[in-house]
């Protein structure tokens, strides 16, 4: 069949597709926001009419994907690691009610942070439900779990986790496609309790899933992702997963490679072939992208102090892999390496160019009037969260306190408002705001709490380039649906000429206690010539 | 036959549609490819970096190690400077001239120019004012591709095609325009 050239996460894609998925739920966050993007592109997927629109949140996109399974179809469910944290209620459950249809949950991890707050390695979350999990290690490897992680999860009767890290996502090269697979009929689940998780069929549920685990190893032994090569140099053996073994066998560009190696790509890991690594060879050098977790289970199965990775120091404790890194703990390269860019005059030469908002953006507009409406008072009180605006962090700004996770300022805020730091400011974006903010906003009405809350409306999720807000055109409604006074729901065009009128507002909100809302109104500079949404806003009048 | 490049600059110039096109011809080509690109946070103005790897062979690493690429094709001069760990001894950098100066605190221009020439193998043109030249300003980035293009391994034609296919949509006039300005990048570096 035909080749193609894609990044990984649109590998993913093309795989589900291909492999009869009637849905994708997600919601955006680099590096995952591809899969789905490439899905709402695809011809193909339009004719099949398989459902591609964003979720709110990546907790109600789990639940639909959870749904889709429930009536006997196939469902993909992705997001970025942060994203897990949200869905983790939905995602334990899921593995409890198990699935009918095929579910699976692909979850983009970011180490070394290049777009996140934290590294966090979602295959704890995989081993923490007790499912299989599959990392691929190419492209094609990524094309091949989606299309066939359907069927695994129907065999297997659990979600199956797909965890990719930011480089295989955005990594491109050349794949091949398998046949095109029908999509399931509606079809409801045999057991009329399997998803009603009272205590009592739960409890017979957790059972079933634990019987079932001995079996996912059986899988994991026979697993065509999990290879086990011999080689005659055992004083040293290969444990990889993930990229680790590209850039394993690009150590050995220049060398025959002659180690026992065993890649994984599906977990559980499979025990006899671990034992027989284990057993085999007289060190075992452990490669993983993320958290050492292999390495610490490895640690357990044996007493040998034999097992080097990241936790013996070979290997850095923290950050992605590269090929340099992995050729030194080989011992093919030396670990202090002089660089180029010890030069002084060349360091001194390269300055460091931070992500920093558009020129015109609105979020500096209204920056520069909540920091001169905010001068008034102490510093210390603005707690912020996660989008463009976030970068609001840096100078000329240093106007927010805070970025932990999504939803987290405005209650952040209430917190601080509550042991005394009054008023209280958030600020929030608005595909944030209907991601996780508005729930907050209910604990800040209920208490009449004395903060103020800026939601700076782009229209957009901006920061993930530019995808559908849930929240477009909705904002007023919902605030004032939760109980904001509609008197202190303030809205305003964030531009240089209005600057003055912004003080006057903020400031009025900032000095009256109870809740406020304001909301600087204009279109992300970015998303100007998207059609689709310039017609929105104008049916909306938003503008 | 490989070629390692290592394509830099700042996010928002393009350095991905020079990536797509060296795709597309070393895919007419036959050729295995692999592109790690970057987005997300750092398109926001901030640098960044793809590391694209050609090759007859299969290739194995996404990321070029350190001290193996070719050429750093660079549409920034400071930015070129940034990955110079990543060059051979004996690689070429393709660079503009013209800063991108979204910065307080950007070095005078003249250091930076001077340490880059300071290099032998490398090559520095204005190519802001060579696309302005030829009428058509947004295909700077075609122009530093095209002056980079004697050092990467491909067909000088796969190239022009793979413009014609990218810019199809677009109308004759912006493909040629494009293939122009590839033209013009080549012609200055054969000059040099
Ligand atoms: C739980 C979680 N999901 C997704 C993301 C990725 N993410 C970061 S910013 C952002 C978009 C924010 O959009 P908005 O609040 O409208 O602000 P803007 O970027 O437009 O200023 C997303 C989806 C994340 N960091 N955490």
């Amino acid at each position: 069949m035909q080749k193609l050239l894609l990044l990984g996460a649109e590998a993913i894609a093309q795989g589900a597709i291909d492999g009869g998925m009637s849905g994708v739920y997600a919601y955006p966050g680099t590096p995952s926001t591809e899969i789905t993007e490439y899905v709402q592109h695809y011809e193909l997927a339009k004719e099949r009419n398989i459902h591609s629109k964003w979720s709110a949140n990546e907790k109600t996109a789990m639940e639909s994907g959870l749904g889709m399974s429930y009536a006997g179809k196939r469902a993909m469910v992705c997001m970025k690691h942060v994203g897990l944290n949200v869905a983790a209620d939905a995602f334990m459950n899921s593995a409890i009610t198990g699935t009918n249809g095929g579910l699976l949950v692909t979850v983009a991890d970011d180490p070394s942070m290049h777009s996140s707050q934290n590294e966090q390695d979602s295959r704890y979350y995989g081993k923490f439900a007790q499912i299989p999990i599959l990392e691929p290690s190419s492209q094609q490897e990524a094309y091949d779990m989606a299309y066939t992680g359907f069927q695994m999860s129907e065999r297997l009767g659990v979600p199956i986790l797909i965890r990719i890290t930011t480089r295989l996502a955005h990594s491109r090269a050349a794949i091949e496609r398998k046949q095109l697979l029908d999509q399931n009929e509606i079809s409801l689940p045999s057991n009329p309790h399997q998803f009603v998780l009272l205590p009592n069929f739960a409890r017979v549920q957790y059972k079933g899933l634990l019987n079932s685990f001995s079996g996912f190893i059986e899988d994991s032994e026979t697993s065509p992702f999990n290879e086990y090569r011999d080689g005659s140099d055992k004083t040293l053996g290969i444990l990889t997963c993930g990229l680790a073994y590209n850039y394993l066998m690009e150590s050995f560009q220049d060398k025959p490679f002659n180690h026992p190696l065993l890649k994984i790509g599906q977990y559980p890991m499979p025990r006899k072939k671990v034992e027989k690594l284990l057993n085999e060879c007289d060190e075992v050098l452990v490669l993983e992208d993320g958290y050492p977790m292999i390495e610490e289970v490895l640690k357990g199965y044996t007493a040998k102090e034999n097992i080097k990775g990241r936790l013996d120091g070979s290997i850095p404790r923290d950050g992605e892999l590269n090929p340099n890194i992995v050729a030194q703990a080989l011992g093919f390269e030396e670990k202090k390496k002089e660089t180029l860019l010890n030069d002084a005059e060349l360091k001194e030469m390269i300055k460091a160019r931070p992500p920093a908002m558009c020129t015109g953006c609105g979020h500096i507009d209204a920056y520069n009037a909540l920091n001169e409406a905010l001068s008034e008072y102490t510093v210390g009180r603005v707690f912020s969260d996660i989008g463009c605006y976030t970068l609001g962090a840096l100078p000329p700004f240093n106007a927010i306190n805070s970025c932990v996770d999504m939803g987290a300022s405005i209650t952040m805020a209430k917190g601080a408002s509550d042991a005394g730091i009054v008023p209280a400011v958030a600020v929030i974006g608005d595909s944030t705001f209907t991601h996780s903010g508005m729930t907050g906003l209910i604990d800040v009405v209920n208490e009449k709490a004395p903060i103020t809350i800026l939601i700076s409306d782009n229209f957009t999720a901006g920061m993930t380039g530019g995808q559908d807000s849930a929240a477009l055109g909705k904002i007023e409604d919902i605030c004032e649906g939760i109980g904001v006074d509609p008197a202190h729901i303030r809205v305003f065009v964030p531009m240089k000429k209005n600057h003055d009128e912004m003080v006057r507002i903020i400031r009025e909100e900032l000095s009256f206690e109870g809740v406020s809302v304001i909301i600087p109104r204009r279109q992300c500079i970015q998303t100007m010539r998207n059609v689709e949404l310039n017609k929105r806003i104008t049916e909306l009048n938003l503008r | 036959m490989k070629t390692d490049i290592i394509l830099a600059g700042v996010g928002g110039q393009g350095i991905l549609s020079i990536a797509a096109t060296i795709g597309m011809a070393a895919l007419a080509n036959n050729l295995h490819i692999k592109q790690a690109e970057v987005h997300g946070m750092s398109q926001r103005g901030g640098a960044v970096q793809s590391h694209f790897r050609l090759s007859s062979d299969p290739i194995s690493s996404d990321l070029i190690p350190k001290g193996k690429a070719d050429i750093i094709l660079s549409v920034e001069p400071m930015e070129a400077l940034r990955y110079l760990d990543f060059l051979k001894s004996d690689g070429w950098i393709v660079t503009n001239s013209t800063p991108f100066v979204n910065i307080s605190n950007y070095p005078e221009i003249e250091i930076v120019l001077n340490k880059l020439k300071s290099r032998k193998n490398t090559i520095i043109l204005d190519a802001d004012s060579i696309a302005k030249e030829l009428g058509s300003p947004r295909s700077s980035n075609i122009v530093i591709l095209g002056a980079a293009s004697p050092f990467i391994d491909l067909p000088f034609e796969s190239l022009e095609a793979a413009l014609r296919k990218i810019f199809l949509r677009k109308g004759e006039k912006i493909i040629q325009a494009n293939i122009e300005a590839l033209k013009a990048g080549k012609a200055f570096a054969e000059k040099r």
